[in-house]
Formats: C-alpha cells, sequence, structure tokens
C-alpha cells in the first residue's frame, strides 16, 4: 500500500503522517496539490494544518485545487482515503463525505485528549478495532463542529465512524467526530489518530487506522 | 461594461453562530444589552461583463463553486454599475 499524502499551503501534519504510516507498515509519497493525477497511488491521505488559512471556511480554498480531480478519480476507483482534521473538513467541503465540520459552539481552538466510540468497524480505518471500543486520541481545532441536515440518514447508512464519547468538545450533532462515504472507503475524522500511534506520545490507540489501511 | 458586485454570506436560520453569541457576550461586558447578534461575510469585486443578468449569473455560479457552502450559508447577491 503506497498512499500520497497531500500538502497544500499550510498543511502541518503531513510529516507526521509519513512517519506514522511507515510505521505502520506502508509506502507514503508527499503530493503537491497541483498534481492532477494520483493514478501511481493506492490510497491518500489528506493530513491536517490550515490549508489556505483556513480562508473563506476551512477546506473550502484546499477543495478546488487540482489534486482534488485526482482524489476524485481515486475514490471512482474504490481506493481508500482518509482525511484527518483540515482533511476531514476539506473532504466535507467536496462533498465526498456529507454534512460540514463548522466552528466549535464554544467558538474556542481546542487541542486536547479526548475518548473516542468506534462506531462502524466497516471502513478499512476502523476495521481492526471492534464496534464499541473506546480509543484516546487528540484533537486540535477550531471548527469541528459537525452538521447535517440529513442526520438519520447518516445513522441509517452506518456513515458514523466516531463519536467523542463524554464530553462533546465542538458541539458536534450526535457528538460526531468523524463519518465516511455510504461505501464506507472515504473517511473524514476530526480526531489525530497520527498523534495517537506510539506510547510515547501518550496512546498508541490511532495506529490501526493506519495499519488497517496498509492492509486493506 | 465594468460593474461591482458584492456578495452576503450569512448563515441559514437556526444554525449556531458562536462567533456572534461570544460578541454578545462581550457586548454585555461592556453594559450594552443586545440580543439576535448576527455576523455575515461580505466579499466585494468588480467585474467585466456585457450585462447585469449575466454577471448576477456568473457571481451565483461562483457562490455555489467555492463562496459558500450550502449546507449551512445563504448568500445575496448585489450587482451594481461601476462608478
Amino acid at each position: 500500500m503506497k498512499v500520497a499524502i497531500i500538502r497544500f499551503p499550510g498543511s502541518n501534519c503531513d510529516r507526521d503522517v509519513y512517519h506514522t504510516f511507515k510505521l505502520a507498515g506502508g509506502e507514503a509519497d508527499y503530493v503537491w496539490w497541483s498534481k492532477r493525477d494520483l493514478s501511481s497511488f493506492d490510497g491518500i491521505i489528506i493530513p491536517g494544518g490550515f490549508s489556505y488559512g483556513d480562508y473563506l471556511r476551512a477546506g473550502a480554498i484546499a477543495a478546488i485545487t487540482p489534486v482534488i480531480e485526482g482524489i476524485k478519480d481515486a475514490v471512482k476507483d474504490e481506493k481508500p482515503v482518509l482525511g484527518i482534521c483540515n482533511g476531514a473538513q476539506i473532504l466535507a467541503e467536496i462533498g465526498l463525505v456529507p454534512g460540514v465540520f463548522t466552528n466549535n459552539i464554544n467558538a474556542k481552538f481546542m487541542c486536547k485528549w479526548t475518548e473516542l466510540k468506534v462506531k462502524t468497524t466497516r471502513t478499512p480505518f476502523t476495521n481492526m478495532y471492534s464496534a464499541g471500543d473506546i480509543i484516546k486520541m487528540p484533537i486540535a481545532h477550531g471548527e469541528g463542529r459537525y452538521y447535517n441536515d440529513e442526520i438519520e440518514k447518516l445513522k441509517d447508512q452506518d456513515q458514523i465512524v466516531l463519536s467523542y464519547e463524554g464530553e462533546n468538545p465542538s458541539g458536534s450533532m450526535e457528538a460526531i467526530a468523524g463519518v465516511c462515504d455510504e461505501n464506507g472507503l472515504v473517511c473524514a475524522v476530526m480526531p489525530h489518530p497520527e498523534r495517537s500511534s506510539e506510547s510515547i506520545l501518550g496512546s498508541d490507540d490511532g495506529l490501526k487506522f493506519f495499519k488497517g489501511m496498509v492492509n486493506y | 461594461m465594468r460593474y461591482d458586485a458584492e456578495v452576503k454570506i450569512s448563515l441559514k436560520k437556526g444554525m449556531l453562530n458562536p462567533e456572534a453569541t461570544t460578541i454578545e457576550k462581550a457586548l454585555a461586558l461592556l453594559k450594552y444589552q443586545v440580543e439576535n447578534t448576527k455576523t455575515l461575510q461580505i466579499i466585494k469585486f468588480s467585474i467585466e461583463g456585457e450585462s447585469e443578468d449575466i454577471v448576477r449569473q456568473e457571481v451565483d455560479e461562483m457562490c455555489q463553486r467555492l463562496l459558500c457552502n450550502p449546507v449551512i450559508q445563504n448568500y445575496e447577491i448585489g450587482i451594481t454599475p461601476e462608478e
């Protein structure tokens, strides 16, 4: 499994994701936003950061760059696509996952450890967990409040991937922290699995996200 | 002909606006009691086009493709001939 790690001006978790994906046994290359053809890769990760300064809306400007067409092609080819934090906001802006991640209910940038419940194991990123597992991963975002005007449809179609357990730090609907598309191959999560993939970091609960992707 | 375009972006009715809530609380600290505080985004630019209608159509397309997120936002477009 060789993944493209997409870089935009303002991406800042790209090296962490690269390190973690190798740790999980995969291969990775950095890809700049202007690259249109991603056909040589088996999967895609859009890392966190503040692409284009979060201007307009978080992820809005990244969502219209040439690399997005390559990502759409990868989705058509049923390759796994993971968006983390700003990457999740970008996937929602493109419409590859439903809904939107908007400003936190308390208007604050939230940077803290959270406990999360694994809601579905049908995605490549969560198939090494058991449904209902409680895992520990950190968040670091100002715009993580999930909103979707078709929330029942999301539940019916098993598209909720992670939800906050206990405190709902962003004020998300249904305490949602991560969602996927209908077939479960495109996954958008606000918490950072790459920052919780080695016990020295305080948790290695996130590593299975990448191991699952490597094994896909 | 050149036109001045103005796009006014607001949150849809019923959407929470944490920024507005924070501003309202800050105003209360200064002893101003206000209600229904809202924040809006205004984007302005000038644009060349054959007619006001054609320009409006083009700006509407910009709103749908980039400037707004229809899941949570509404927009109003104003087009006036450039002075």
